[in-house]
């Protein structure tokens, strides 16, 4: 068994800008495991712009963010293994991997996660229907189409209006695809209001809402789909049955964090977000264990996941300097119209602000959040649209924070 | 007239209002002055990014991404797609090697770096 100060599995936009936080706060022993053959993790796929606007100030491609992260990477002395899969986590910080450089044992000092998420696939959604060829999920068409050359399908429907949908949409479009239609269960689109505009309105592809793919017909290749329109319990109204010919369907029917390491490290999950609880420096409930990224919470914006990252890097940095934070901590609850907020736990008394993230559980027109602790407001925040795809960010100042021992929760009203 | 445009520059996506006389955009909703300028070209000539990929001839099963180094006429985004598949290029490539000198006014570059 070898040791190193510091073990980040992933090197996808978390994991990087995690090992350059931390290399920066000085913990030098640094090494990021990552299971494919170059880092960036889903930036590599991800060919469209948009990337980089908030947090380097210029709009960039998604190869293009993860150049400028595994730069920094490089010009500091951080240790890389590559095609190398972690496959056990303890909580006593012990990382098993194993890939192409043989297996590898190493006792950390601390970890962090960033294993980022994967796809929800069509077993979870239970269509009827046969099972021939032509059922991909947005992402592995997505990796198919920009990282191989293939081409994916001609005629295509789209079950989610996820953005990875909505920016497939397009690229088929573009590579000489039909898109017929994109069907969302839900009301509303979980995608961000500006790929609607300029993935699917600048193409006119249609989008129905509360709609869904009944049925999947065809023996060797895809033949066509059944959509049909949901009431608002999500099951299928009858005759609104209609069938779409098509050789392809893409999924994109949501995102699962990729726990299975923190499951088995012993890590408290939350249910809502799927990824650990953690603190404000992301640490998890297993002291010097931090996560980030999506495999804590799903982001919108990789410009986000940096942000997250950094305080991840950060406070492992000071776990393995200086012991981390050892004072009281209160824990956060997400009151009416909030569906979660992260980070769960807040250290009282650190001297430091403390942002805190959160979805809505439904779109709403102007809003107003309130963030309490028993009856003391720590923040107020109005936002003129607040919708469950767009990420909200509320933080508290630092002397707020002081004297609190009650929970504190955020509220949204309807003003 | 009065049009609706969402603003695509940045993720808060504004609603915005533009309406236009005698070729004056005035432009409402807007938290920025680039979502001004967006609306504003939006209604006189609006233009999009196009990224796309382009074969790497001496590597199998190797794509490297491209993109216009400036937004380009909307009605041009086809044609461009056009030129870009037309396009070939050797590894080594990096990050804004010039793929395709002048497409519609600015030129398309790549955005990965593929060894050779
Ligand atoms: S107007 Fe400004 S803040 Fe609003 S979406 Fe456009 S760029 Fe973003």
């Amino acid at each position: 068994m070898i040791k190193h100060d510091l073990v980040i599995v992933g090197g996808g936009p978390a994991g990087m800008a995690a090992a350059v936080a931390a290399y920066d706060s000085g913990v030098k022993d640094v090494v990021i495991i990552d299971r494919d053959a170059s880092l960036g993790g889903i930036l590599q796929q991800c060919i469209h712009n948009g990337f980089g606007l908030h947090k380097l100030g210029e709009e960039l491609t998604g190869p293009e963010y993860a150049s400028v992260y595994e730069k920094k990477v490089r010009e500091r002395n951080i240790t890389i293994y590559n095609d190398m899969m972690v496959t056990c986590l303890t909580a006593d910080k012990i990382v098993t991997a194993q890939g192409s450089s043989g297996i590898l044992k190493i006792q950390a000092k601390a970890v962090i996660l960033a294993m980022g998420c994967r796809e929800r696939s069509r077993g979870a959604l239970n269509i009827c229907g046969t099972r021939p060829a032509g059922i991909y999920s947005a992402g592995t068409a997505q990796k198919l189409m920009n990282c191989e050359g293939y081409s994916v399908g001609k005629k295509v429907v789209i079950l989610g209006s996820g953005d990875i949908g909505l920016i497939m949409a397009r690229r088929m479009t573009l590579e000489g695809a039909k898109v017929e239609a994109v069907c969302e269960i839900m009301p509303y689109s979980g995608g961000l209001t500006r790929n609607i505009v300029q993935c699917l309105e600048d193409y006119n592809i249609p989008l129905y809402l509360s709609h869904t793919v009944a049925e999947i017909h065809g023996q060797k290749r895809l033949e066509g789909v059944t959509i049909a329109q949901v009431d608002e319990n999500r099951r299928i109204i009858e005759n609104t049955k209609r069938f779409i010919a098509c050789d392809t369907l893409l999924l994109s029917v949501g995102l699962i964090p990729e726990n299975e390491l923190t499951k088995e490290a012993g890590i408290p999950i939350d249910n809502i977000t799927n990824g650990a609880i953690v603190d404000e420096n992301r640490q998890t409930l297993v002291p010097g264990i931090f996560a980030c990224g999506n495999v804590l919470q799903v982001h919108d914006l990789v410009d986000y996941v940096s942000d997250e990252a950094e305080l991840a890097g950060n406070g492992a940095a000071q776990y393995i300097l200086n012991g981390g934070c050892k004072g009281d901590s209160v824990c956060t609850e997400a009151g009416n119209g909030v569906r979660y907020v992260l980070p769960q736990r807040v250290n009282t008394g650190t001297g430091k602000d403390v942002s805190l993230f959160l979805r809505v559980t439904k779109p709403y027109g102007k809003v107003r959040f309130t963030v309490k602790s028993s009856e003391n407001v720590l923040a107020k925040a109005v936002r003129i649209k607040a919708a469950p795809g767009e990420m909200e960010k509320i933080t508290i100042k630092a002397d707020l924070l002081n004297n609190i021992t009650e929970p504190i929760t955020v509220e949204l009203e309807e003003v | 007239m009065i049009k609706n445009i969402t603003c695509i520059i940045c993720p808060k996506g504004c609603s915005l209002t533009a309406e236009i006389n005698e070729g004056i955009v005035c432009v409402n909703g807007n938290t920025c002055e680039r979502g001004k300028q967006y609306a504003t070209d939006e209604c006189l000539n609006p233009t999009r990014t196009v990224t796309s990929m382009v074969r790497v001839s001496n590597k199998c099963n190797c794509m490297v991404s491209v993109k216009t180094v400036k937004p380009i006429p909307k009605g041009k985004i086809f044609e461009t797609m056009e030129l870009i598949r037309g396009a070939e290029v050797c590894a080594p490539v990096s990050i804004g090697d010039v793929i395709l000198e002048d497409v519609f006014g600015t030129q398309v570059i790549a955005t990965k770096n593929i060894d050779r």
